[in-house]
């Protein structure tokens, strides 16, 4: 079959694998102003920015030839839960023929799961050899966030612009075209030094900014105007707050438990899981006060309630943790240049803080 | 003196308000609302809130600061989830922490987690927690609130007969008689189902007072609140995985409802700009309208700019459609 599915930042890379691994052909492209427009021409008008990229991914894919979808779907209060179903219709009424399967978590149906796996990979394979599959592309996964956490603390440090930039994707090359789990090991090894050979200035102390928002518009570059590059060369060092592997582990395999420091954190401010990444967001806001950081940036999509909730918390919690923030909501209409003028607005307010903090030390 | 308690006259106070200020009275408090919804109080709150929030958000601000002096304690349920199945909309979820962190100076805010989806029992439990503020006797209120349910029930048999919240409270409160729908029914041509949340069609002010323009514009007007609990899960099955918030759920399933019967000629979907979860339900309704025939549909947004001629003109445009459309049949 030929398989088309959300792309969101480097995870793009482990489902390309496994679709391929599993005998398909996989079209899907990186998201542009192309897959935005078709998005936004085709979803109700308030539908979220997630929602309209999504949408038009999948028109890219089914312009080429696919004919199975793969997405996520969840059970709410976000409503990204509702999005598989809403897509289908729309694409339907296009005029479009194809299958789209939802994974929804392992917790609400184990059936329903294991039989869309079943349904992706074929009757072929056995479950053992699927269970290894996983297994070993989850590795990838993981090795492929390691390395981006790395780039970004690799970045703000550079001295020769873009290098960074450069040996990341150099090495998420390297990691992609690795076959078995010791070379992913390798890959993963071959990439980290890669990053870390590039000419750094290692007495720069750069300013600490924590990434918190929305799930999609934080991990997709595209989305967020490649904010992390942006800041990086700022010489600003980042620090997201989710990564996928972090996310995946939360809600389809290990929800069972939830026992959380993010969640204790949000308790006095937020004590209520209202959806997305709300609650996270107010939590980590305060995690990141704690372990000294210079400030906080907000990312979520226009109209995003769970983010809307968080954003008139978070006031409160800046003044207490003396932790500036700047939030920034993205619809179709934003543009790079208003974005960027804002992160350096927000910087050199950052500068200034430190600065003073210091005097007042001296 | 009797404790104040305050209920902001927006959100779940056109849902939940009867019940409430019977079980407060009952146990000896007196219950303030603010003031009507008004420019003043709309503009107050949009002065507060984030910019990015939708109007209701906005309008619950405003409500709690033409409040704040009124009351002793405000009365702000963190509404979870009361069937056991769907949950609130995001923003009830977070409500008291969004106002708590936001406005100074409140009275203290009474916010009781309201999430039946732990059992039965949990409701008890939240009862007597609320209860507790004023009396320490469990009989006291769990026979207060007997006697609340009961005036509730009287204010939902209201709703069903075609009452709008403010007219049944009207009614309850003994300010205005009963009305009579079913003898005017002979004499409106026209029928229009008016979909929306409780806090945005029925506050007079935000729909602009639509229900009662459509009256008098000579229209049988019904609502979400007119059907019974068996008529709505009776669609379930068309919907692949039912809406998880509780209003949006129950304005879809309306709307099919009233698409399978046929009786009415047209539905407006009354939301609000930006709501999140009803970019969904109205895509919902406007393909469910698409494949009847002879209902049209009409989606009105409204915000905190929005002006009454310009809805009325929409609304008459509609109406006017609507005549013409059975005319020529």
């Amino acid at each position: 079959m030929k398989i088309t599915f959300p792309y969101m930042g480097t995870s793009n890379i482990v489902f390309k694998s496994i679709m391929e691994q599993l005998g398909h052909e996989v079209v899907v492209h990186k998201p542009s102003d192309r897959t935005l427009d078709l998005g936004t021409e085709y979803s109700p008008e308030f539908a979220c920015i997630p929602f309209k990229i999504l949408l038009g991914t999948f028109i890219e894919g089914l312009q080429d030839g696919a004919d199975l979808i793969v997405t996520s779907g969840g059970k709410g209060p976000c409503r990204a839960g509702h999005y598989g179903q809403i897509q289908t219709d729309i694409l339907e009424g296009l005029g479009y023929e194809f299958d789209m399967v939802i994974f929804e978590a392992i917790t609400d149906s184990f059936k329903d799961f294991f039989g869309n796996i079943r349904k992706i990979a074929g009757p072929g394979p056995s479950w053992w050899s699927i269970f290894k599959l996983i297994k070993k592309e989850w590795n990838r996964l993981k090795a492929l966030d390691d390395i981006e956490r790395l780039s970004h603390k690799v970045r703000p440090r550079e001295l020769e612009r873009r290098a960074t930039t450069k040996a990341f994707e150099e090495a998420q090359e390297i990691i992609a075209a690795a076959e078995t789990e010791e070379e992913i090991e390798k890959a993963k090894e071959k990439g980290i030094e890669l990053l870390k050979s590039v000419p750094q200035n290692e007495d720069y102390e750069p300013l600490k900014i924590g990434i918190i928002g929305e799930i999609y518009v934080v991990l997709e570059p595209f989305a967020n105007f490649e904010l992390e590059e942006t800041l990086g060369e700022m010489g600003v060092e980042v620090d997201r707050s989710i990564y996928l592997t972090g996310w995946t582990k939360e809600h389809s395999f290990f929800s069972l438990h939830s026992e959380d420091k993010v969640e204790k954190a949000a308790e006095p401010y937020l004590d209520q899981l209202i959806g997305g990444h709300g609650q996270e967001s107010v939590g980590n806001t305060v995690l990141y006060a704690e372990n000294g950081f210079d400030g906080v940036i907000q990312l979520a999509p226009f109209t995003c309630i769970p983010e809307i909730v968080a954003k008139s918390i978070l006031p409160k919690v800046s003044r207490d943790k003396d932790i500036p923030f700047l939030t920034i909501f993205i619809d179709e209409k934003t543009g790079k240049a208003g974005v960027s003028t804002r992160l350096e607005a927000f910087v050199d307010l950052l500068i200034q803080k430190r600065d003073k903090a210091r005097e007042k030390i001296s | 003196m009797s404790v104040k308690i305050g209920i902001p006259k927006t959100l779940s106070y056109y849902v939940y308000y009867p019940l409430w200020k019977k079980f407060f009275t009952e146990l000896g408090a007196e219950v303030v609302v603010s003031d009507n919804t008004s420019r003043p109080i709309i503009d107050a709150g949009v002065k507060e809130t984030v910019n990015d929030a939708c109007v209701p958000i906005k309008l619950f601000h405003g409500h709690s600061l033409d409040l704040k002096d009124k009351a002793d304690y405000f009365f702000i349920p963190r509404l979870v989830s009361v069937d056991g199945e769907h949950i609130y909309c995001p923003k009830f979820l977070g409500l008291p922490d969004m106002v708590k962190n936001t406005l100074k100076d409140l009275p203290e805010i009474l916010a009781p987690r309201i999430d039946l989806r732990k059992g039965k029992l949990e409701l008890i439990k939240v009862v007597y927690k609320i209860g507790s503020v004023l009396t320490k006797n469990p009989l006291k209120i769990y026979s207060a609130f007997k006697k609340a349910k009961a005036y509730f029930k009287r204010f939902n048999s209201l709703l069903s007969e075609g009452h709008t919240a403010v007219e049944a409270i009207d009614v309850l409160e003994g300010n205005e008689e009963r009305k009579d729908f079913d003898s005017q029914e002979q004499e409106r041509d026209l029928k229009i189902a008016v979909l929306g949340y409780p806090y945005i069609i029925y506050d007079p002010y935000v729909s602009v007072n639509m229900i009662q323009k459509l009256r008098d514009l000579n229209v049988e007007v019904v609502t979400a609140d007119m059907l019974t609990d068996e008529e709505l899960t009776a669609q379930s099955h068309k919907l692949f995985k039912e809406p998880f918030w509780t209003f949006s759920d129950q304005v879809v399933k309306a709307g099919y409802h009233y698409y399978q019967e046929g009786e009415i000629d047209g539905l407006i979907h009354v939301t609000a700009f930006g709501c999140g979860p009803d970019f969904m339900v109205g895509k919902l309704l406007n393909l469910g309208a698409e494949v009847e025939d002879d209902i049209s549909f009409i989606t009105l947004t409204i915000d905190e700019h929005t002006g009454e001629a310009g809805i009325v003109t929409r609304l008459e445009a509609f109406i006017d459609m609507l005549r013409l459309r059975r005319k020529r049949a």
